[in-house]
């Protein structure tokens, strides 16, 4: 019985703030993506995958990074914009990674139709990154009873940031939420059913909601 | 006249229903480290314009957190306010050549509101160019300066900015409603969006029958489509671009056009502007140009809340906060990709951007023929502004800027 297993360590909820920063690099057409998409930093891919999904949840089609958007919006090329809003960011542990993909996308389509490259874009593309301040908000969790009713209180940032966010700071092809119901419960089942939640094509809303759903489950099992 | 709300103490809890509880338990779980610890807030102008709407909510909430912020506005007679317009317009690109004068005048004002107020909080943050230079008022080893600069800097007059240029460099850090407006500066530059007040006269719920006895006291028809910019009467706002994009839509479809206008203590160009427009607008009945004092928050409520589309056809624009609150009553909006318009209005999917008076008034015919997608823009829209440009969002950046400033010393 799930609801009977207590963890040796508790889930402590958090949430994060974060501070956008504006590097001093910027696009002006497709190559320039290309080439500032190439050494710009971590932070920045960051802030641009990952963190786009997290700014604009709320829109369920046709969004889904930063790269894409500007894509399709400022350079017209809805074909390109949709093989780059295409990368599922879960699928990645690393952003290197994730840049390589984005890069390969960019070239192979720059190889395509060279004429695109340098096409002038109607607006810039800004690369920027963020600053993370991270507060626990001083709630645990010792059992999965407990924790479906931090979960229903948590924000969105909080969420985000135990669903998301943590992807990275794991190194792991997995999320906090997670790690601690196979690691702490046992719960290998409703780890792998909340890896598969799809915040891409749902808000962040439906997919805390949908994560309550499947503990409620498992709890009346 | 219409009775704006018994003023009350709006504090954080009456966000609650609008937000959900677990973002206010948020600001109060990041505000605990900041308790008790000073924040001082300078400004130009104490009515009128976006940056006193916010501050006049934004003080109350960091003081219900635990915070002790204080809010001051610089004086200065009509020769600096002149001179501050000036270097304001040509900031956003608008030419003029600085005399020696104008620096000296700019300087001394600085002087005298140096002398008269007193910096020793542990976070200050300077609003604008106008009180830029009270940097040198920084006490040796004080707390964190930070420069927001609210308004458009892609295009600088080089004149004025490498005027201001040196002071800027001596912040801790400078803040951009968009990073288009950012500049090549030693210091950290971050993007910081402005917002609005969903629980203020200017957004608030407003019952339809208010809506349609303001509408129809300004002699607009209700039952007709209305075409709506709301703006200072402000030559970078556009609105005789607004008058030539509605005549092109007039030639297809039925509609009105309302042109409404606040003004500010620090806008001496107002008066000459609106001159203009009525000019130009002629004897249309269906061209509205109201003259709002600026008690009108709730007529502008009204007036957004009536409209079809709204329109911002700004030619330069620092955020926009127009757009914020026509976009959180769920309007359509067809804007000018200028400035930090784009951060609100994403193309297709919270509004429509345009690039001309050919483009705003095809999008505006766009939209009336496809009520269901701007119905859709509209409510997407909200749930933009919702997450990113009210109140808390900018209290809650406030107090993570303000701990990360804390962190790095």
């Amino acid at each position: 019985m799930a609801a009977n297993i207590r963890a040796k360590r508790p889930f402590r909820f958090s949430t994060a703030s974060y501070i956008t920063r504006i590097d001093n690099e910027r696009a002006m057409n497709l190559g320039q993506l290309r080439e500032g998409l190439a050494r710009c930093s971590d932070a920045s891919v960051f802030y641009h995958t990952f963190q786009s999904l997290g700014r604009h949840h709320f829109l369920t089609e046709g969004f889904s990074n930063d790269f894409a958007q500007w894509v399709l919006a400022a350079v017209n090329l809805p074909g390109l914009a949709e093989q780059l809003g295409g990368l599922d960011i879960r699928n990645y542990v690393d952003l290197s990674t994730l840049r390589s993909d984005a890069l390969r996308i960019i070239d192979e389509f720059c190889l395509a139709h060279p004429d695109d490259e340098r096409s002038p874009a109607f607006e810039p593309f800004y690369f920027l990154s963020s600053v993370e301040v991270l507060v626990p908000l001083g709630v645990e969790a010792w059992t999965l009873d407990e924790f479906r009713y931090w979960l229903e209180r948590a924000s969105h940032t909080s969420f985000h940031f135990h669903f998301l966010v943590s992807r990275l700071r794991l190194h792991l092809q997995s999320n906090d939420f997670s790690v601690w119901f196979k690691e702490e419960l046992g719960l290998e089942r409703l780890a792998r059913l909340t890896e598969r939640i799809d915040i891409c094509t749902d808000t962040l809303e439906g997919g805390q909601a949908r994560l309550v759903a499947l503990i409620e489950r498992e709890l009346a099992a | 006249m219409i009775a704006t709300t018994a003023p009350h103490l709006v504090c954080l809890d009456d966000y609650v229903p609008i937000l959900r509880a677990q973002e206010i338990d948020d600001l109060r779980a990041l505000a605990k480290r900041l308790a008790g610890r000073s924040v001082q807030m300078v400004n130009s102008t104490a009515v009128g314009g976006g940056v006193a709407e916010i501050l006049n909510r934004l003080i109350p909430l960091m003081s219900e957190l635990g915070l002790v912020p204080r809010w001051d506005v610089i004086t200065g007679g009509a020769d600096f306010f002149e001179i501050t317009k000036a270097f304001h317009n040509a900031l956003h690109g608008v030419p003029f050549e600085p005399r020696p004068h104008d620096f000296e005048t700019f300087l001394a004002c600085t002087e005298q509101n140096r002398q008269r107020l007193q910096f020793d909080a542990e976070f200050t943050v300077i609003h604008d160019p106008q009180p830029v230079a009270l940097i040198d008022a920084r006490p040796p080893r004080s707390g964190h300066w930070i420069w927001r600069c609210h308004i458009d800097l892609s295009r600088p007059n080089e004149g004025v900015w490498e005027f201001l240029r040196p002071f800027v460099c001596k912040y801790d850090g400078a803040l951009f409603s968009s990073p288009e407006f950012s500049q090549q500066l030693p210091i950290p530059q971050y993007q910081f969006f402005p917002c609005i007040d969903p629980l203020s006269d200017k957004n608030r719920e407003v019952e339809d029958e208010t809506v349609r006895e303001v509408v129809e006291r300004f002699g607009i028809d209700p039952k007709r489509t209305i075409l709506t910019q709301i703006s200072r009467f402000d030559r970078l706002k556009d609105p005789i671009g607004v008058l030539r994009a509605y005549q092109i839509v007039k030639r297809y479809d039925d509609c009105q056009l309302v042109l409404a206008g606040g003004s500010a203590s620090d806008d001496p160009e107002g008066g000459a502007v609106l001159a203009d427009v009525r000019e130009a607008a002629g004897n249309d009945p269906d061209v509205h140009i109201l003259d709002l004092p600026p008690s009108s928050a709730l007529e502008i409520n009204a007036l957004q809340r009536a409209s079809t589309i709204v329109i911002q056809k700004s030619l330069r624009e620092g955020f926009g906060l127009t757009v914020t609150e026509a976009l959180w009553k769920k309007k359509p909006v067809v804007a000018s990709a200028v400035g930090g318009i784009p951060a609100q209005v994403i193309h297709k999917h919270t509004g429509l951007l345009t690039h001309s008076v050919e483009g705003t008034a095809y999008q505006i015919r766009f939209l009336l023929a496809n009520p269901a997608l701007a119905q859709r823009l509209g409510e997407q829209g909200h749930e933009h502004v919702r997450e990113h440009f009210l109140i808390t969002s900018n209290v809650r950046r406030y107090l993570a800027l303000f701990l990360f400033q804390a962190r790095e010393n």
